[in-house]
């Protein structure tokens, strides 16, 4: 065991600390769930590229800088830390790219993840469907076989940032004869090829943050297809695997975000009589750090060549159900002003502990809801009867 | 950053496990718990032969001289057998402070720390923080604190009043004793700091094995309900089944991370140990406490009788969260570290 960090780690973190002290906007950006918000945070992704900062584990060919887990562990640290803009391109990058590093052609790899780590394109998931949420075997929306293209028939929805996005990954149905998993196939698509309709979704907030998106006899050429034709459902299960165990959620966000409460609790403690909220700041800050340390151990675990089980299904309870505590307790720090929007002239800077109270709810529920993940820990980590 | 223990350790602790499964039933455990002074001069003798007695005595006076990392993992299986016996309190506490004691007392160390290490003798500690002072009616020596000081007593210089635990293996006992020149073996300026370590190490030893129980609790709720069956299936396919004992499991997976982080803290003598400790006890009380909830439900009312081995391990888990510290006092420990000003918290503080 050797909880510290190498010379080398500590010097790459001294290089990151720096650059993002000389180079995050002082101004908070707009959220990218606006036309102009977004356009920001895609400059933003330009420049963070610019100074090879875009995807850091990648090797440095195709844009990044080739270090392992711990380092890129440091950089989300840091970014966190310097409350840098939320990453527009998160699905491209930290859920498409390792699955593209794995399943991907080489030329695959040269076309899609150099313009990724520019932000010149950015990525929604592509899913779910009306019938198929939880269920994601389920899946309709049709890409059959045409020639050297696909033809895509059917509808996505719930597909995040898809409004302004480019580019889309997901699932579709090849084969229109099979159920369940077989017969599926994953197909990268842009999104402005002729067919495709998007209407916006307006989330809890009344920002359009999702969107439905509906294909009328879409064509994609073949080699848009990612692994072998039918067997997408495994390709997609890598995904989902990188996004529940490590990629999605980084620990420097719930530290950030304790860190952040710790600071509320010591401004607002005297205006609130509820005891039990020292309680509440303080288990915030223990399950932050508890994250923190789970996930350094599983990229140790990973560095030294072994794979994130069953056992990822935890993570993704843990840190929803943080997120939410964290905000739940933000709010009743707040009382009365937690309600107040950004921006709103009398409340003061706190608009954001609401707006993450609000985003909050989301994360039981995406990536695979608390539920599901319950059932695969019973089932495949404990090995309790289907 | 690694969190992987050396080989040897996982070795050692693999075969302590092994060994353990065979020679620590839950019927010989029962059968010790009957018994008027709780322990088994048998077991004793079979963990003294597995060189536990001996891990924390310097190599000098017969023993291994192991530090907090390795036992932090025999810890976690001396839960998960819930072992009853004064192993921890003899052999990791009590050796702990002997062999800080000034060189002075060079005596006392030549006087019992072979006898730990061989497993001949039983001492017991107590500490304010602890109500009762657990196994002192068989001890040999009671270290006791005094202001800060270390006073090392035997039996005839104390009264001793059993208090029954619902834990039937823990013995503990009211000491009432007078301080003297003659029992003072350390000042309190230096047992200030003596004690602070006790206590740290008390926690994560009381840690590792609320995490060694979590496991156990679990797995006898796994088991019960692969075989248990209702409505024609095993109770285990229902999902409201399966969720309370995932939740349980969630639990056990986080805290182990910070367990680890508290006994690696600890062995380095790091500065933010305590606050380390302090966390991983809550985590691992918390865990436990789920895990003996949730399987008692998995058990129905097979989970409330005295025949089911669970509760053996049900009443460690509720008596061991508030032993070494209850979780108010580890609470304010952390509460005073995080809400100091200039506390330094955040992304990239975790390894400080
Ligand atoms: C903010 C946000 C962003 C999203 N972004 C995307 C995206 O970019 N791309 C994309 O494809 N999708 C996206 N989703 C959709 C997300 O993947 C689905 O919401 C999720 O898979 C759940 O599906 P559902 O909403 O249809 O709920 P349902 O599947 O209808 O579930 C409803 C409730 O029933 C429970 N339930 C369902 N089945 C079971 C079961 N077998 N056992 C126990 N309980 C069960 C669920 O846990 C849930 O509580 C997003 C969702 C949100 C909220």
């Amino acid at each position: 065991m050797r909880l510290e960090y190498t010379e080398r780690q500590n010097k790459f973190r001294a290089e990151i600390r720096e650059w993002l002290a000389a180079n995050v906007p002082k101004q908070p950006l707009q959220s990218f769930d606006t036309e102009e918000g977004f356009r920001q945070h895609r400059e933003w992704e330009h420049r963070l590229n610019g100074g090879h900062w875009s995807a850091v584990t990648w090797p440095e060919h195709l844009g990044g800088r080739g270090v392992d887990l711990i380092e890129w562990l440091i950089f989300e640290e840091e970014y966190w830390r310097a409350g840098a803009p939320l990453r527009v391109n998160q699905n491209g990058i930290f859920l498409l790219a390792p699955t593209l590093m794995e399943y991907g052609t080489e030329e695959q790899k040269k076309r899609f993840l150099p313009r990724m780590a520019a932000g010149d394109d950015i990525w929604a998931q592509g899913w779910s469907e009306p019938g198929a949420g939880s269920d994601m075997a389920a899946i309709r929306c049709k890409a059959i076989r045409d020639g050297d293209h696909y033809v895509i028939n059917g509808q996505k929805t719930w597909s995040t940032r898809a409004v302004w996005a480019d580019w889309l990954f997901g699932l579709f149905r090849s084969d229109p004869d099979s159920v369940r998993h077989h017969g599926l196939t994953f197909v990268l698509l842009p999104l402005n090829l002729p067919g495709i309709t998007i209407r916006p979704i307006k989330q809890l907030n009344g920002l359009p943050g999702f969107a439905e998106i509906f294909f009328d006899n879409v064509r994609v050429p073949v080699e848009n297809r990612m692994g072998e034709e039918g067997q997408g459902w495994n390709v997609a299960m890598a995904t989902a695997g990188f996004e529940r165990g490590l990629m999605l959620r980084s620990p420097g966000r719930f530290q950030q975000t304790a860190k952040a409460l710790v600071d509320l609790y010591k401004a607002e403690e005297k205006n609130v009589d509820d005891c039990s909220l020292r309680d509440a700041v303080v288990k915030s800050w223990m399950d932050a750090e508890a994250y923190t340390l789970a996930t350094y151990a599983t990229a140790g675990r990973l560095r030294k060549g072994e794979h994130i089980g069953p056992e990822a299904s935890t993570n993704k309870i843990f840190w929803s159900e943080l997120d939410l505590s964290m905000h739940e307790t933000a709010m009743r720090l707040l009382g009365p002003r937690a309600e107040l929007m950004e921006g709103s002239p009398d409340g003061g800077n706190i608009g954001h502990w609401l707006e993450g109270f609000l985003f909050a709810q989301a994360g039981p529920i995406y990536a695979g809801s608390n539920e599901i993940q319950r059932n695969i820990i019973a089932e495949r980590m404990l090995g309790l009867p289907r | 950053m690694d969190f992987a223990f050396k080989d040897e350790h996982i070795a050692f602790s693999d075969s302590i496990r092994k060994f353990l499964m065979v020679e620590a039933a839950p019927e010989w455990l029962r059968e010790i718990w009957e018994t008027e002074t709780g322990r088994s001069r048998e077991l004793r003798g079979k963990l003294a032969e597995q060189g536990l007695t001996a891990l924390s005595v310097p190599e000098e006076f017969g023993g291994i001289g192991a530090g907090d990392l390795e036992w932090v993992l025999i810890h976690q299986e001396l839960g998960y057998y819930a072992i009853p016996d004064s192993l921890i309190d003899t052999a990791y506490l009590a050796t702990y402070l002997l062999n800080r004691l000034p060189a002075a007392d060079a005596s006392l160390k030549k006087t019992w720390l072979p006898k730990i290490a061989d497993g001949s003798a039983r001492i017991a500690v107590g500490h304010p923080v602890n109500p009762m002072v657990a196994d002192a009616q068989n001890a040999d020596l009671i270290l006791m604190w005094h202001d800060d000081e270390v006073h090392a007593l035997t039996k005839d210089q104390v009264k001793l009043s059993f208090n029954p635990s619902i834990d039937m293996s823990r013995r503990l006992y009211k000491v009432s004793w007078t301080p003297s020149d003659a029992t003072r073996i350390c000042p309190a300026r230096l047992g200030k700091q003596l004690w602070d370590g006790v206590l740290d190490r008390a926690a994560l030893a009381g840690a590792a094995q609320l995490v060694g129980l979590t496991q156990r609790m679990l797995d006898l709720g796994i088991d019960y309900s692969a075989t248990r069956k209702q409505f024609g299936k095993p109770i285990g396919s229902f999902q409201a089944v399966k969720h309370h004992l995932a939740d349980v499991a969630v639990k056990a997976e986080f805290a182990k991370p910070v367990l680890y982080r508290a006994a690696y803290a600890t062995e380095r003598e790091q500065a933010r140990r305590g606050v380390y400790v302090s966390h991983a006890k809550l985590a691992a009380g918390e865990a436990a406490w789920l895990g003996a909830r949730k399987s008692m439900q998995v058990h129905g009312a097979m989970g409330y009788t005295w025949e089911t081995d669970l509760q053996m391990f049900m009443k460690r888990a509720w008596a061991l969260d508030a032993a070494w510290g209850d979780r108010a006092f580890h609470k304010k420990r952390i509460a005073d570290f995080i809400l100091a000003d200039g506390a330094r918290l955040g992304p990239g503080e975790t390894f400080a």
